[in-house]
């Protein structure tokens, strides 16, 4: 679905400052019932990964994870079983699962004397079985579970998200006969930079002639695409020459103003596919 | 009477004598008023003639001269004077007579003058004749001169634009030249995959920015290419960023104005839509009248750098670097060479049946002029760049310069090239991009003996193409030769004495007076678009006659002013030194007599073949090798950590000797490929000895080719692929093990599957609701539906089962969840609520009823068991955090714990003895003691259940009790 700057700025605005919840969800879906699900959760997870990039430092200053840490010690030790981290990073506008990792990191820190492993760290969090401490173990399971932006649950999902709507397109391609190189095939040869598709025969989308066709189950807002244009869209037009971008859940009209230059955007399967014939005869 | 003001870039040439400036009347110039016909006679014959033979250094110089002179202005003032003249003629002394002190002597005398140069001017552009033929001078001094000029006009389809389509396009990357194997290091391939997205990034920001006023290349871009260049510097990547420049130079470039303009023959859909294809050139015209510059110039700019070229030029200069530079110019003489050498014509001219292949011959050889003319340009650039100077030095630090810099080898031998290109009867591909290089020489560079000695040859070509049709030359190709060349003599570092100073005999032009096959200079390669192309200063006569019929004369003018490597050994049968020479000169032979279309057919099959076998046996041979290997490693790397590269060396050593199978491979396969090529690509009518003697030859060039660089390489290239596959595996994490991995993704659907199950990210997320309000915090009287989460499993296991949608990490994600779930379900951690209005149907519901909870264990348990594909790590019910939910709660369900033991048991999900040690262990944790003798005691049970009762038993029936009971009973 395509919005108007507009009309994302509405809801981008309503997003101020809410916490990454079940609840908050619920209340944005009952403010703009018109608009998909999908597209909802992902501007929201976007709005609010755009604060915590903002504050991100100021939670991780020295005297910030002292605070947080022996907040977490003195809550548990009045009773292990209340949501002491969840609350506390509710309560200072931080997300769970990151204010999870402050505090597993300061905790192993103490214990092992050292400055530990990111791999291990990350590693725990996946599997908070491993954290040798029985109630951090549940403190963190419990934040990550709970946070619907940040953490290996909400990871795998966006991930996974990501592999079904590239699916979908390979399906959609097939049906179309339109033969393509995937991703895959294409690391396998040595290319640097790889779309999801590229097609073996270029077509015309919307009059536009394109080589490539990027995925992205995602909305499409300013920081992202821009991101995402500097990253990925540009180095695959250096390369293969203008494409087709799909973001599936949605994107800001405004943005799609490269077509001439080659790069189209859209929110689903084109259906204007002009291709090229072999023979006139 | 003025002239068009129009100064030639050499202050010698300046023919504007000291008039009265400013004059807006436009005298009309009579016929009855010329004085001194004779002498203006003479002077214009022996004028013409001087041009006819060449004798000027450009005559298209004189032309423009002759136009100033019939475009001419007088004043009232001269009018008079002019009338004087004629009387007191007599009295005057001849030679300081002023015959062109009055507009109806200029006009006569240019007249006379276009009327012996009709051969020349009636093959300019049609617009320009369209001038000539309205001009109203010409028609009232000579009739006939107007006559011949209306019909030239008429007949002439010679129509030019000079605005061709140019737009930003990327130069595609192709793996043989781009991927990793190009590279010395991981770090140089990524380092280098930074600076292609960089370096379109600064072509980006130029082309949007560069004609905003105050936009300065230098200022803006300027750091960032020193940047790229400090990154090429340290990975030693110049040579491939110098390929890409290149590609780039030559894709933007190629069209006369250097590009600029976005589009042109390939318009706007909206556009022509707007205005229909008819309107569409009208269009074009005009967008040509806003873009091409319409100032007056002169017949002779200095060289310069328009359009999308001076990105590029503007690029070298800011890098300032060396290396780059180098790179670069050897890049360049290479495209050069390859470019220069191409066979361009195959075809014998004249008869209607080549008509097609002329065509395309024609378009072939201007695509090449251009891309060696533009190349040629920054060639010269660069060679000379580094004795640039502002102004021309004086004498003795000439003569120093000179005695220092002849020592020095030219970077492209443009004599060897020249000599050849006039022997061989190609010089019009030759001389017009040897004149872009030197018309970037700096003011020294034409006294080294080297250079001299190409200035002097060019000029004795210059002084030699008499214009006319013969037999050697077409009239348009020598046109262009002489065009160019006349903008080269007047190039400001080009030096002026050399036109007239240089003895034109020292050296004698070689021409073989047999045609070779590959002379170009017979074929009527040039039109007017390619002439007007590379000379867009010929538009200037246009220009200036256009500017008399507006009347306007010309107040805002300027001056007239990658290597393949080859195998160590050839595979060929080691036949005796004399047998092979023999082939070699018996293959020559068989060549020799046919069309050079053979030859080319030949050597591009065995080329492609070869380099297809090559890629063939990468795909087959060595694909499956490098499986083989993986399945090896998977192996032994289970078995020990020990040494990776020991390890890798076995397996590959193991490899080597299959490897040789590509050599047969190879052969057989060049054997089958190369005749299907060669049948295909030759005339139908080719006789069946030539074509089995071409195909022959063709599949022993191809097998060369391929086994050379097979048997060279082969062991290398398993390696390489055995060990970035090894490397691969190793890094995945959490998928160190394959080998079951590689057994999931081989599942397939169920027979039937429509694919419409759930997603799996739907699933996760689903689960993971669930999980956060087991885990809490909850809201107030916030549950669970029971027969939801019942109805959510069931959808689970569709999602399990269609394996479309499903990847790796995705199920490995739902194992963890679910596994979770099940903890918190045993803990009895879920409020689940019952519906009072389920119906109850069998005892079975009756049962669940009032243990809810055993009927989703039950599913779970075979969920795990049917529709995972992998493995569920079960064992993390056993954790200290997992078992600490149910040592939390205050009423424990040991009953629901030992069914989920039995039923992993049962379920073939866990051994007996891994329960058991897993229970071990955790008596071994920290926990209250109560809890710990509760553990202990259901251990007993557990064991003592699984030890009576093997191998089977209904572990329902015995524990749907409270533990209590259960320890009772044993």
């Amino acid at each position: 679905m395509k919005l108007t700057k507009a009309q994302y700025d509405e809801i981008a605005q309503f997003l101020g400052h809410v916490q990454p919840t079940r609840q908050s969800l619920r209340k944005l879906k009952e403010k703009f019932p018109s608009q998909s699900q999908s597209t909802l959760l992902s501007i929201f997870s976007q709005e609010y990964q755009k604060q915590i990039k903002r504050t991100h430092a100021k939670h991780h200053t020295a005297e910030a994870i002292e605070t947080y840490y022996q907040r977490y010690l003195n809550g548990v030790m009045r009773n292990a079983a209340a949501p002491v981290l969840l609350e506390l990073a509710n309560e200072v506008d931080f997300a769970p699962s990151l204010m999870a990792r402050i505090v597993l990191e300061r905790f192993l820190q103490e214990k092992e004397q050292a400055i530990p492993f990111k791999t291990l760290i990350n590693s725990m969090l996946r599997d908070p079985s491993q954290i040798p401490d029985g109630v951090l173990a549940n403190q963190v399971y419990q934040c990550t579970v709970n946070d619907c932006c940040y953490g290996p649950l909400v990871d795998c999902i966006k991930h996974a998200i990501g592999h079904e709507h590239e699916v979908l397109l390979r399906e959609m391609l097939l049906e179309k006969n339109l033969s393509f190189i995937a991703e895959d095939q294409l690391r396998a040869k040595g290319y640097d930079k790889t779309p999801d598709f590229i097609l073996e025969v270029p077509v015309a989308v919307e009059g536009h002639i394109i080589h490539w066709i990027e995925s992205k189950a995602s909305f499409g807002d300013e920081s992202s695409h821009q991101a995402y244009l500097q990253d990925q869209f540009w180095s695959y037009w250096n390369r293969f020459g203008p494409g087709l971008v799909i973001y599936w859940y949605g994107f800001i009209e405004e943005l799609d103003c490269h077509r001439e230059r080659g790069i189209l955007l859209k929110d689903c399967f084109p259906t204007d596919i002009v291709t090229l014939r072999h023979s006139m005869a | 009477m003025s002239l068009d003001p129009g100064t030639p870039t050499k202050p010698s040439y300046t023919r504007s004598a000291s008039l009265p400036a400013e004059s807006h009347l436009v005298t009309c110039a009579n016929p009855a008023k010329v004085s001194c016909k004779k002498q203006l006679e003479c002077l214009a014959q022996l004028y013409s003639l001087c041009i006819a033979e060449n004798l000027v250094p450009n005559i298209f110089l004189e032309l423009f001269f002759v136009l100033q002179l019939l475009t001419s202005k007088g004043t009232s003032a001269a009018e008079d004077e002019d009338s004087d003249l004629e009387v007191n003629e007599g009295s005057k002394d001849a030679s300081r007579r002023q015959h062109f002190q009055s507009v109806h002597n200029c006009v006569y005398f240019a007249v006379q003058v276009l009327d012996y140069q009709y051969e020349i001017i009636s093959r300019l552009e049609k617009g320009t004749l369209k001038l000539l033929a309205e001009n109203e001078r010409i028609a009232s001094f000579s009739p006939t001169l107007h006559e011949k000029l209306r019909r030239a006009y008429e007949s002439s389809t010679a129509k030019v634009s000079l605005l061709l389509p140019c737009s930003v396009q990327s130069v595609s990357f192709q793996p043989e030249t781009d991927n990793r194997s190009n590279f010395p290091s991981d770090r140089a391939f990524h380092i280098f995959k930074k600076q292609r997205d960089i370096f379109y990034e600064l072509l980006r920001e130029w082309e949007d920015n560069h004609e905003k006023t105050g936009w300065d290349f230098e200022r803006v871009l300027g750091n960032k290419i020193r940047a790229m260049m400090a990154h090429l510097s340290a990975t030693c990547n110049h040579s491939h960023f110098a390929r890409l420049f290149q590609k780039q130079l030559i894709q933007m470039c190629k069209g006369p104005i250097g590009g600029g303009a976005s589009w042109g023959d390939t318009p706007d859909q909206d556009v022509l839509n707007m205005l229909g294809s008819d309107n569409l050139s009208r269009l074009k015209r005009l967008q040509e009248r806003f873009v091409v510059p319409q100032s007056i110039r002169g017949p002779c700019p200095p060289p310069s750098f328009p359009g999308c070229q001076q990105f590029f030029r503007d690029f070298i200069l800011s890098a300032g670097s060396y290396q780059f530079n180098q790179h670069l110019m050897d890049s360049l003489c290479l495209k050069i060479l390859e470019l220069n050498g191409l066979t361009l014509v195959e075809h014998e001219h004249g008869d209607g049946e080549a008509d097609m292949d002329e065509q395309d011959e024609k378009k072939r050889f201007t695509v090449v002029l251009l891309s060696l003319r533009l190349l040629a340009k920054f060639l010269g650039f660069l060679v000379f760049l580094p004795y640039r100077t502002m102004d021309q030095p004086t004498r003795d630090l000439q003569d120093s310069a000179v005695a220092l810099r002849n020592q020095t080898l030219p970077v492209l031998d443009v004599l060897k090239l020249l000599r050849q290109s006039i022997r061989d009867q190609r010089s019009i591909l030759t001389i017009p991009w040897i004149v872009e290089y030197l018309s970037l020489v700096d003011h020294i560079a034409p006294f080294l003996d080297y250079y001299r000695k190409v200035f002097c040859l060019l000029l004795q070509v210059y002084r030699l193409m008499v214009l006319s049709e013969d037999k050697e030359m077409s009239f348009l190709n020598k046109l262009l030769i002489l065009a160019v060349l006349g903008w080269l003599f007047q190039v400001p570092s080009v030096p002026e004495e050399l036109f007239f100073t240089t003895d034109v005999r020292q050296e004698g032009l070689m021409m073989d007076t047999a045609t070779s096959a590959q002379a170009l200079d017979s074929v009527p390669l040039v039109d007017q678009q390619l002439l007007y192309t590379c000379c867009p200063y010929l538009g200037e006569l246009r220009k200036l006659l256009a500017s008399f019929v507006a009347g306007s004369g010309a107040k805002n003018g300027g001056f007239i002013r990658k290597i393949t490597p080859t195998a160590a050994e050839s595979l060929a049968p080691k036949a005796s030194v004399t047998h092979r020479k023999l082939q070699v000169e018996l293959e020559q032979a068989f060549f020799h007599n046919q069309p050079p279309s053979l030859r080319r057919t030949v050597e591009f099959v065995a080329e492609r073949v070869g380099s297809n076998c090559v890629k063939h046996i990468k795909a087959t041979l060595v694909a499956e090798l490098v499986q083989r290997a993986e399945g090896m490693l998977q192996d032994k790397v289970k078995e020990e950590d020990a040494n990776q590269d020991k390890l890798l060396e076995e397996v590959c050593a193991h490899l080597y000797e299959e490897g040789a199978q590509a050599l047969i491979k190879g052969r057989e396969f060049c054997k089958k490929k190369g005749p299907e090529a060669i049948r295909v690509l030759l005339p139908e009518e080719t006789s069946a000895a030539v074509l089995s003697s071409a195909e022959d030859i063709a599949v022993e060039l191809a097998t060369e080719k391929a086994c050379g660089w097979l048997s060279a390489n082969i062991a290398a290239l398993i390696k390489r692929e055995v060990k970035a596959t090894f490397n691969r595996m190793l890094k995945v994490p959490g998928l160190a093990l394959p080998g079951e991995d590689a057994l999931e993704s081989r599942r397939d659907c169920p027979p039937g599957c429509q694919h419409c199950a759930p997603f799996p990210s739907q699933i996760i997320n689903e689960i993971k609701d669930v999980l956060c309000i087991a885990v809490g915090p909850r809201g107030e009287g916030e549950v669970i539906d029971y027969i939801w989460l019942e109805c959510l499993l069931g959808r689970l296991s569709q999602t399990l089962r269609c394996r479309k949608f499903m990847c790796p990490t995705s199920e490995q994600q739902l194992a963890k969840c679910t596994v979770e779930l099940a903890s918190l379900l045993v803990s009895d951690r879920v409020p689940l609520s019952l519906r009072i209005n389920s119906p109850e149907k069998s005892s079975e519901r009756l049962h669940v009823k009032n243990n809810p909870t055993y009927g989703l264990l039950k599913l779970l348990l075979s969920v795990w068991k049917e529709d995972f594909g992998t493995p569920v790590p079960v064992q993390l019910m056993f954790s200290k955090k997992n078992m600490g939910y149910l040592a939390e709660v205050q009423i424990k369900r040991w009953d629901l714990f030992l069914f989920m033991l039995h039923g992993l048991v049962e379920h073939e999900l866990m051994r007996t003895s891994e329960i058991e040690n897993c229970l071990h262990s955790l008596g071994e944790l920290p926990w209250p003691s109560d809890f710990l003798k509760e553990l202990e005691m259901l251990s007993r049970v557990f064991t003592s259940e699984h030890h009576r009762e093997e191998p089977r038993t209904n572990p329902c029936e015995l524990t749907r009790q409270p533990l209590g009971t259960v320890t009772a009973q044993s």
